[in-house]
């Protein structure tokens, strides 16, 4: 009996195993170096353009919810705004016709008396005017307000002091500027301690506000308060009633208007989070009662901030989809490619069935090649998808999160999208018959 | 009496072609020892190709009963016959067959790769292997940076890496000149005498002359079995 040992060598997939025909896949994907390059093309901007796009999109609203909640998340803001209808028949009409409109003292205290849940009233009337600091000019608007205001819009003074309820009390000129004025009434000095003069009257500065960022705008508002240039000066409210009165008058070539407005922008605070809803509600209802016509606005944050996080929802949404249409498509073209070179090597499987490869060594082989195209695609996709937010913040100067997961996910979905589509070209390989793949020329 | 190692009994194989069942071998039976070189002739379309895709367990009998060593494999059903090419078979193509992103010593290693032997046995056996052809400079070359016969020589190193029970080769000298294919029928020779079981497939009267048997197809049937 000659030696006949018997075929017992273990073939289990071994890590050793795979390790091997992952490196037999790198040399046959490196012997055509070119196709696969541009094989993975596809997956490598797919999984760039997710991972950008997503960074962009989340910095983006980031921003816009930020923004948001610096009005206060509890706040719901009243504007007066001047009635469309009405500014027709003044355009046209009568030029010592006095337009009446906007909130009122008895809306704030209906609000303030009825409805529960409400905690602070904060009324604010604002004035557009020139603020001079001896030849320099700002147009700004001069707010009348209480001294409480700071807290309840998240509004913090950043150098010396808001006024008090004694300046309050006291009918005093004093003023707070916001940041944005700073530049341009006192390029040189601290505003501190300096008077700026505004119409005939001078304000002393006791305070500077912090810089904040740009002013979110209520729905559809037409209102003066949403034309903010975002120059804004805080001035006790007594002040301001005592200066201005409650009509005001603005000459225009050839005719003038005036206009009464006892409260142009009132701040609502609510006790907490989840009564803000009704509140707002019920704050709507207490305004529609008492004015005829619809010259108010009502904004609520919290309603912004959750539109704004379903817009950011949606947009995810969208991202997601184009990106798992662009990783599909990437997924075509591999498995375009493995199919052609399943074919070109026809020989190649013949040989190896011949030598002692099963179906699954070969399926594995094929397989594997697909991964690591795919895989190779969505770590270049990758490096490129967390570098090109950071382009976007250096050029235009944009907010960009990458969040931790975005390149998990996209380079999961890569090495899976080369595992779904090298599946079939794999199996075709396997499925080939020695005998024809051998005479296969 | 050495040892049978291959034993066909009545083998058939037929071949649907659309409507058409193309008998290919119409019932061969013989039996090959151990240590012996065989020559298979026969004009084309004799049934050379199918016995000796048969013989190489890459296709399965229609019917009839294939022994090679003890076990039939007849009946195997894929990864086993896969199993039993890469242990007990070793092949040489007319085309030699290389793989061509794969090095010298890596295509002769191929074979115990299927195997799941280790990769450091398996490369010390390789380089022997290419020593024992002659290449033991060409180790790390690729087969396109070499001549046909030095590719064949490769091939015959691979088809002895797994120590098969037989070597088939398919027109070996095939895409040779006639010095490079007498340097191959003498290594096939040097083989033979160091015990190596041959079968040969070839229509060259010159090449069979090497071996001590030839078995002679005609339409399917086995016309004769010579001895020289």
């Amino acid at each position: 009996m000659s030696a006949i040992n018997p075929i017992t060598a273990f073939r289990g997939l071994t890590l050793a195993r795979l390790k091997r025909t992952v490196r037999l896949g790198i040399k046959s994907l490196w012997l055509h170096r070119l196709r696969s390059l541009l094989t993975v093309l596809g997956i490598v901007f797919g999984v760039c353009s997710v991972i950008a796009m997503l960074a962009i999109g989340e910095g983006a609203s980031y921003e816009a919810q930020e923004n948001i909640k610096t009005l206060g998340s509890q706040n719901i803001i009243l504007r007066s705004v001047k009635p469309p209808e009405e500014q027709k028949v003044t355009d046209k009409g009568s030029q010592s016709y006095v337009m009446q409109y906007g909130i009122t003292y008895t809306d704030v205290k209906r609000i303030r008396d009825t409805i529960p849940g409400v905690t602070v009233v904060l009324p604010a009337r604002i004035i557009r005017d020139y603020a001079w600091n001896i030849s320099r000019r700002v147009d700004c608007e001069l707010v009348g307000t209480v001294p409480w205001y700071p807290e309840m819009r998240n509004h913090r003074v950043a150098a010396g002091r808001f006024f008090t309820d004694t300046d309050m009390d006291g009918k005093s000129s004093v003023c707070v500027l916001g940041a944005e004025m700073v530049p341009a009434l006192f390029p040189l000095e601290t505003p501190l301690g300096k008077h700026i003069r505004v119409g005939g009257d001078y304000y002393l500065v006791v305070g500077v506000m912090e810089p904040r960022g740009q002013a979110v705008k209520g729905d559809e508002s037409q209102s003066d308060a949403s034309k903010s240039t975002g120059k804004r000066m805080y001035v006790p409210l007594e002040t301001v009633k005592m200066r201005y009165g409650e009509v005001l008058m603005r000459r225009r070539t050839g005719s003038f208007e005036a206009e009464r407005v006892q409260l142009h922008e009132v701040t609502v605070k609510v006790a907490s989070l989840d009564q803000v809803m009704n509140v707002a509600e019920a704050v709507k209802q207490a305004l529609e009662h008492g004015h005829k016509k619809k010259d108010y606005e009502v904004v609520v944050p919290l309603e912004l901030l959750k539109r704004a996080q379903d817009i950011a929802r949606i947009f995810n949404i969208v991202l997601g989809s184009i990106a798992a249409i662009s990783l599909l498509v990437g997924g075509i073209g591999i498995m375009n490619i493995m199919l052609a070179s399943v074919t070109e090597r026809t020989r190649e499987i013949g040989i190896r069935r011949a030598l002692g490869a099963r179906r699954r060594d070969i399926i594995l082989q094929f397989l594997v090649e697909t991964v690591l195209l795919s895989g190779a695609g969505g770590i270049i996709g990758v490096l490129l998808g967390v570098a090109i937010p950071f382009v976007v913040t250096w050029t235009a100067d944009m907010k960009t999160i990458i969040t931790f997961w975005s390149p998990l996910l996209a380079f999961g979905i890569s090495a899976l999208v080369g595992i779904v589509f090298g599946i079939y070209p794999a199996i075709r390989a396997a499925e080939m018959d020695p005998v024809e793949a051998l005479r296969h020329e | 009496m050495a040892t049978r190692i291959v034993q066909f009994d009545n083998v058939r194989k037929h071949y649907q072609m659309g409507p058409v069942t193309v008998e290919a071998l119409r019932g061969v039976s013989f039996g090959i020892e151990a240590g012996d070189y065989i020559s298979i002739m026969g004009p084309s379309g004799c049934g050379k190709s199918t016995l000796l895709n048969l013989l190489g367990c890459l296709d399965r009998p229609t019917s009839g009963r294939f022994l090679l060593g003890e076990e039939d494999v007849s009946q195997m059903d894929d990864d086993a016959l896969s199993a039993v090419r890469g242990a007990r078979l070793g092949f040489v193509f007319q085309s030699y067959n290389l793989i061509q992103q794969l090095s010298v010593v890596e295509n002769i290693e191929v074979p115990l790769y299927y195997q799941g032997r280790p990769e450091d046995e398996s490369r010390e056996r390789a380089r022997e292997l290419a020593a024992r052809v002659g290449l033991e400079s060409r180790m790390e070359h690729k087969p396109f940076e070499l001549s046909g016969g030095q590719q064949q020589r490769v091939a015959i190193a691979r088809a002895l890496v797994n120590d098969p029970l037989v070597i088939l080769a398919d027109e070996p000298t095939g895409n040779l000149d006639s010095t490079s294919g007498a340097e191959i029928l003498n290594l096939f020779d040097d083989l033979n005498q160091q015990g190596k079981t041959l079968i040969m497939v070839t229509h060259d009267t010159s090449v069979a002359k090497h071996s001590r048997r030839s078995i002679r197809l005609r339409d399917g049937h086995l016309e004769s079995d010579v001895r020289h």
